[in-house]
């Protein structure tokens, strides 16, 4: 370390700016917080790093002061507590004539904030002090007015993640101080509030109604604050959209953790629905979901959300409905504006059928109070004369049910409303849309389904000790009779299928574990004794039903791998574990119907192999597998290792047989992936016509859950009726988050074919793809170990998870 | 010279300017080095024909590419006006105009030019309008950065001002909204399109009154983007002639225009409106709603005054005047609330239609300026344009906030500045490599001392050292010694106090060679310290220091020491 130190000091005063450069990123990455010592000229002295990186802040060369505050930044991230004697030095930075040094030393400046936000600093030019945070606030948003957009970009980001700035601070940034002659103006937000709470809003802007009011001192108005004046404006404002994306996601961080803050900054979210840049547009609607809870919208901000509504872009348009979903309204009128947009939306673009529907429903459930004075308008009730039925298919019709069903939900007094044919629709609606449709009490009915209240805890839930109890009851059988095994295995899965289609919150679970005791059953009826003692003739069949069995446990156990969200190391290590049997029953039926010992040599090789695979990466969970085929095999291994394929078969015939039912730990949080093709909806039959040898696109769009990272596995397939199949992968930016957990795929698949003489149908499904080797735990011996060569290849394969969608398409021949 | 514009009010002499103040007599074009055009705006290049060819002018005139392209336009489009309409004489031709195109250079932006052997000028992007540009100037290490007009705020078609940190002498801003500070430019946007939306929902007319070139192109991508969000199949029409060429210029020059349009120009030009179609004096009677734009913009004359005509009547039409009218215009009245309109032939015209005010003006605000201020830190500041009460107050806050002088020239009024220019001087390497031997690297951006003879020879600078100089100037040396008695309390011998004197000398500088010599004097380096015995009083030992001029630091150092006085001594 010592000479180290040294050679770091004496090639620091280097006159090549890359030598000085590289010694502080050295110095960055090892410098430790004991002090380093060097003979100077004078004696021993001791100097701390900090101080030495600190000198070559004012160095001549940008590129040093740069990569002296990258280096400082760089002993902050290693764990060292920075000095806050830096703060000013950094602070002078600020002002450099150099973009990197000054993107830098924003950072620095937010670092130290984090560090020392209550420690007070004196302001210069007055005797008043501030808090330090507050202070680097007001640096900070200074910036954003920088000449350089990186820096600006830099500066908004950081303001969103200050979160313990005093609040007078924060409201600052909303606010530019408008004169107008040395007058003080009032903002178009303030007028907008002011016309609004005095009744008349609606009204035009006058000539010259913008005349300032009150007189200013003009000593007091200072125009370019040192605080934060006006921030977020400027931020709002800016050229660049990077800018602004990146104050708009700042105002959602501070609005997040400032409830008054949410209430001044929305004004200005809302304006930032008119961006002209789409993703501005689309962040800001995001940021707007975000904080909804913190907000009540007034009518005129509302109007103007609802304005978006027309967006012809889909995205916006669908973000705008998943905002209405969370948000406030305050009056009557507010619902009603909102519903009739939602009906021009849903008139002008009928494909957001579903999406304004869901929309509705929260609507309805959120504010029921409001909704109950508009019924009989909704409706068209009329207090003597019986009105037409509406039509039942009308989506328009089905929207305004849907508001008021899920209103009425907790509003016991609105079916006493309702005309007959709308308990008619009711019960139709409930049926077909029972997603949408809550459960109702009506007078004289019997409430249709007992589901679950929702104050029980789920380990309360009688369902959810229903599953405990079933399947305990499954591993309790250890050394049962074959035939009463699977008779309880077959019950129990049966039990769980049905279980899932009920609760669906147990869905992932029940499906989970059920897919499990399938393996077992399959592997149980594969191994029945008298089957394998039948004569040399019947091998064949009984052969095929075996290797059929070993087939499909590989199949359900790569689904149980790869198509549940939330599965842990422990399920994983079953999971092989029950994969390795497959395998061996492979092995077993292999060797009884080939004949020469050759390929059976290198298949018993294999198999060997991949044991010693599993027990060098699942070392630490072989405790758990106490009596387990693979505990057994891995005792017999040296034995197995020297004998002949053919024992090696029997040896592992009977110990298939012997081994124990391995109890299957629960997850936590399981859910299973699944996606739903809404488009293509397969109901056409008008035949996609285009020539053959060409290309036509087929808009595809479908939602999907519980699917981890769907960019790099979800694929699209095409099955055309000659067997060919084609698969797509579907562009990483054609994948949408609007919730967690859950993605929107909306893409474009190009079909081509052929000439056909008729019209036919093409099957579109989705496909989850896997890595075998993606859950593997790495541990480090196995990637540096050279006498363990990696076994298992990786094997790559696909699981279908949608329901197959069929196109009905047309290649016509090419006129020539 | 910076711009040549005119003044739209006048129709004598007085709208162009008096230029007999740059030569008295005599030709322009040895007065001036070149002209600089900022924009294309008639305030800012109205003058240029009638300054090149009828005043006469033969020098280079520098202005930007779109400037270069669009001025003649509107050059020749009031030149129509004035001669054609209003019969006016002496007024400069068609071929004038081109004549003084051809003297015009074209420079990009960040372009460094290099008009002579010492003037160059660099142009930044303004905003404000198309092509708008602020010009540096330079000479030597001095230098003038020329705004013209800017705008620090981006709008729908044109992003903002920006300037390095070039530290000019003197930043000449305008500043016509000097005490303003407007709120967000997207409320008015938002109210602007609601307001036309709601009309045409409605099945109502809008009339937008415009002057061709800037905010019209500016409420056309706006009013464009929005119906294409929108889906909207309502027509647009803009009335055609002029506006028709200057969209032509904007298609060319999307590089000046801002980020969106630059970036959506991969895909297409948004300049190639959609949806906004040439209008038809016969559209304005189609039923149905449509949105107009038409000029002028001040509801004077012309189409736009035709069509109000047409649809004033009707109540669900809607006027938006985007811009400020002068007192006396159609414009106007209605804007200040008047109902019922007298036109020609005694007839009176009743407004029924809505009649809306929307500012969209493209000057830097107050908060603008002091950023440009802030971003380029000049020494000094100088305002043009604008009213002097209003000027004063932000001259004063300029002052405040960033110590600078600033100034507002009243016309006619010479401002005067003091620079301190950089002077070059030649080092001779001997002497920086003795200086470099003896002591460690320059500090950083410390100064350091450094000893030499300047030698001013026909404005040539040199710094010698003293020998070469003396040797190269045939002069000799002088020696020059400074002595100084410094009065000490010590009643011991004069030896003592000299070992004494040595002691704490010796203690004290520990970097020097500080030596005790048989002969009972000290020295430090060269200077010499002799103890002697007061005369009159012995309880006073006199301290004789000597030392030439080369080592007075050290000397007045050393002196300044012993005055202090010696440490006691222990016992």
């Amino acid at each position: 370390m010592m000479p180290l130190t040294y050679c770091r000091m004496k090639h620091l005063t280097d006159t090549s700016h890359g030598v000085r450069n590289k010694c502080l990123q050295l110095l960055g990455n090892l410098g430790s917080l004991e002090k380093s010592v060097t003979k100077d000229a004078e004696g021993l002295t001791a100097r701390d790093v900090q101080k030495i990186i600190g000198d070559y802040f004012s160095d001549q060369d940008p590129r040093v002061r740069t990569a002296a505050i990258k280096a400082m930044l760089q002993l902050h991230e290693r764990g060292l507590k920075l000095h806050q004697a830096i703060y000013n030095q950094a602070c002078k930075l600020l002002a450099d004539d150099y973009e990197q040094v000054r993107s830098a030393a924003v950072q620095l400046i937010w670092v130290i904030s984090q560090l020392y936000p209550e420690s007070i600093v004196p302001i210069p030019s007055s005797n008043e002090e501030i808090r330090l945070v507050d202070d680097a606030f007001g640096k900070i948003c200074h910036m954003v007015s920088d000449g350089s957009w990186v820096v600006r970009v830099q500066a908004a980001k950081l303001l969103g993640s200050m979160e313990q700035v005093s609040s007078h601070f924060l409201e600052q940034t909303l606010d530019k101080k408008l004169m107008s002659d040395l007058r003080r103006k009032r903002t178009a937000h303030e007028r907008a509030k002011e016309l609004y709470s005095s009744g008349e809003f609606s009204s035009g802007r006058k000539w010259g109604d913008d005349a300032p009011k009150e007189e200013i001192d003009t000593g007091a108005v200072n125009l370019i604050e040192s605080g934060a004046c006006g921030a977020f404006v400027h931020g709002l404002e800016d050229e660049m959209y990077e800018v602004r994306i990146a104050a708009v996601e700042a105002l959602c961080m501070l609005a997040q953790s400032s409830p008054s803050f949410a209430e001044k900054c929305l004004d200005f979210l809302v304006d930032m629905f008119n961006d002209e840049i789409e993703e501005v547009r689309l962040q800001s609607i995001h940021t707007m979901r975000k904080i909804s809870n913190n907000i009540t919208l007034r009518e005129d901000q509302l109007d103007t959300v609802l304005a978006v509504l027309e967006d012809s872009s889909r995205d916006i348009r669908e973000a705008l409905h998943e905002l209405l979903c969370c948000t406030n309204v305050s009056t009557k009128e507010g619902i009603h504006l909102a519903l009739v947009e939602l009906l021009k939306n849903l008139s002008k673009y009928p494909t957001d059928r579903d999406s304004i529907w869901k929309c509705l429903k929260y609507l309805g459930s959120r504010h029921p109070t409001l909704v109950l004075p508009l019924v009989p308008e909704l409706l068209s009730i009329h207090p003597f004369f019986d009105t037409a039925e509406p039509d039942m298919d009308d989506p328009a019709y089905i929207a305004v049910l849907v508001l008021i069903f899920n209103a009425a939900k907790t509003c016991p007094t609105m079916p006493a409303l309702f005309s007959d044919h709308t308990f008619r629709h009711y019960a139709y609606l409930r049926d077909s849309l029972s997603h949408l449709v809550p459960a109702l009490r009506l007078p004289g009915r019997k409430l249709v389904s007992s589901s679950v209240s929702p104050n029980i805890t789920p380990h309360e839930d009688p369902s959810q000790q229903f599953l405990q109890q079933s399947l305990e009851r499954v591993y309790s059988l250890q050394h049962l009779d074959p035939q009463g095994a699977q008779e309880l295995l077959e019950f129990t899965i049966r039990d769980l299928q049905r279980l899932g289609e009920l609760q669906s919150e147990l869905a992932g679970v029940a499906d989970f574990s059920a897919t499990y005791l399938r393996c077992q059953l399959l592997l149980i009826k594969a191994l029945q004794e008298k089957l394998w003692n039948v004569a040399a003739p019947l091998y064949l069949k009984q052969s095929d039903l075996a290797s059929a069995a070993a087939k499909q446990i590989m199949e359900e156990t790569y689904k149980m791998e790869f198509m549940y969200s939330g599965v842990e190391n422990k399920q994983v290590v079953i999971i092989h574990h029950m994969r390795l049997q497959a395998k061996a029953l492979q092995l077993i039926v292999t060797a009884r119907t080939t004949r020469g010992v050759d390929p059976l040599f290198e298949m018993c090789e294999k198999f060997l192999q991949e044991v010693d695979f599993f027990q060098r990466c699942f070392i630490a969970d072989l405790p758990h597998l106490q009596d387990s085929f693979v505990d057994k095999l891995l005792d017999l291994m040296p034995r197995l290792m020297t004998s002949k394929p053919a024992e090696v078969v029997k040896i592992l015939q009977t110990m298939l047989r012997q081994s124990t039912f391995l109890h299957l730990p629960l997850p936590e949080q399981i859910h299973k992936a699944s996606a739903t093709i809404i488009e293509p909806a397969g109901e056409s039959d008008n035949p996609l016509r285009f020539t053959s040898g060409l290309v036509v696109a087929l808009d595809v769009d479908a939602t999907l859950e519980h699917v981890q990272d769907p960019q790099s596995t979800v694929k699209v397939q095409v099955l055309y009726p000659d067997g060919q199949a084609q698969m797509i992968h579907p562009k990483p930016a054609d994948f949408r988050n609007p919730g967690p957990g859950r993605y929107r795929l909306i893409t474009q698949v190009y079909l081509s074919h052929t000439a056909w003489t008729e019209p036919c149908q093409v099957e579109v499904r989705l496909l989850l793809a896997y890595n075998s080797n993606a859950r593997i735990p790495k541990s480090p011996w196995i990637e540096g170990g050279e006498g363990s060569p990696q076994v298992e290849t990786s094997i790559e394969g696909t699981i279908p998870f949608s329901k197959p969608v069929k196109v009905y398409i047309m290649p016509k021949p090419a006129r020539r | 010279m910076l711009d040549c514009g005119m003044h739209m009010g006048f129709n004598d002499d007085r709208r162009f300017p008096d230029f007999s103040y740059i030569t008295q007599n005599g030709r322009l074009t040895d007065f001036l080095d070149c002209v600089i055009i900022s924009h294309f705006h008639l305030d800012h290049c109205g003058a240029l024909p009638y300054f090149s060819e009828m005043v006469g002018y033969d020098g280079p005139i520098y202005m930007t590419h779109p400037t270069q392209a669009i001025c003649p336009i509107l050059l020749e489009d009031y030149r129509k006006i004035a001669v054609d309409k209003k019969g006016e004489a002496n007024f400069f031709t068609s071929q004038m105009i081109k004549d003084c195109m051809k003297k015009v250079v074209a420079v990009h932006l960040h372009q460094t030019v290099q008009v002579d052997d010492e003037l160059e000028i660099k142009a930044y992007y303004a905003g404000h309008v198309l092509g708008a540009a602020m010009f540096q100037i330079k000479v030597g290490s001095e230098s003038v950065v020329y705004t013209g007009d800017y705008n620090m705020t981006p709008d729908r078609h044109l992003g903002a001002a920006w300037i390095d940190r070039c530290r000019p002498n003197l930043l000449i801003t305008e500043s016509t909204y000097a005490t303003t500070i407007r709120d967000s430019k997207r409320c008015r946007e938002r109210d602007f399109l609601k307001k036309v939306h709601e009309t045409v929902e409605r099945g109502g007319k809008v009339l937008i009154p415009v002057f061709a070139l800037g905010r019209a192109q500016e409420l056309c991508i706006l009013l464009e983007t929005f119906w294409e969000r929108m889906n909207l199949k309502v027509p647009i029409y803009f009335s055609t002639g002029l506006t028709e060429k200057a969209n032509h210029y904007y298609k060319l020059f999307i590089t000046w225009t801002n980020q969106k349009i630059r970036k959506t120009f991969v895909q297409r030009n948004m300049f190639e409106f959609k949806h906004i179609k040439a209008f038809d004096r016969a559209f304005a009677d189609n039923p149905g709603p449509m949105v107009v734009f038409a000029t002028p913009g001040m509801l004077h004359a012309g189409q736009s005054l035709q069509i109000f005509r047409k649809w004033a009547g009707n109540e669900k039409n809607m006027v938006i005047m985007p811009g400020y009218c002068v007192q006396g215009t159609v414009g106007h009245k209605i804007l200040s609330g008047q109902r019922k309109l007298e036109m020609e032939g005694r007839q009176v015209l009743e407004v029924k239609m809505q009649v809306e005010y929307m500012s969209f003006s493209a000057h830097a605000d107050a908060k603008g300026i002091m950023q440009l201020v802030g971003q380029a830190e000049p020494e000094n500041v100088l305002l043009v344009h604008g009213e002097a009460k209003k000027m004063e107050f932000l001259r004063q806050k300029i002052e405040q906030e960033f110590r600078v002088s600033c100034y507002m020239p009243a016309n006619g009024e010479t401002v005067t500045l003091p620079t301190s220019p950089n002077i070059p001087v030649g080092i001779s390497l001997g002497l920086l490599k003795r200086e470099m031997a003896q002591g460690l690297l320059p500090e950083t951006k410390k100064p350091r001392l450094l000893h030499g003879t300047l030698i001013m020879k026909d404005s040539n600078l040199r710094l010698v050292s003293s020998e070469q100089a003396l040797k190269e100037l045939g002069l000799a040396e002088h020696q020059l010694r400074f002595t100084c008695r410094v009065h000490l309390q010590d009643t011991r011998k004069e030896q003592e106090t000299a070992l004494r004197v040595y002691s704490h000398l010796k203690s004290t500088l520990k970097d020097h060679c500080v030596q005790h010599l048989p002969d009972g004097s000290v020295t430090v380096e060269s200077i010499l310290i002799q103890a002697a015995a007061h005369s009159e009083d012995p309880g006073t030992k006199v301290l004789l220091v000597s030392w030439t001029y080369q080592d007075e630091e050290l000397g007045s150092f050393l002196t300044a020491l012993l005055k202090k006085g010696l440490p006691q001594a222990p016992s």
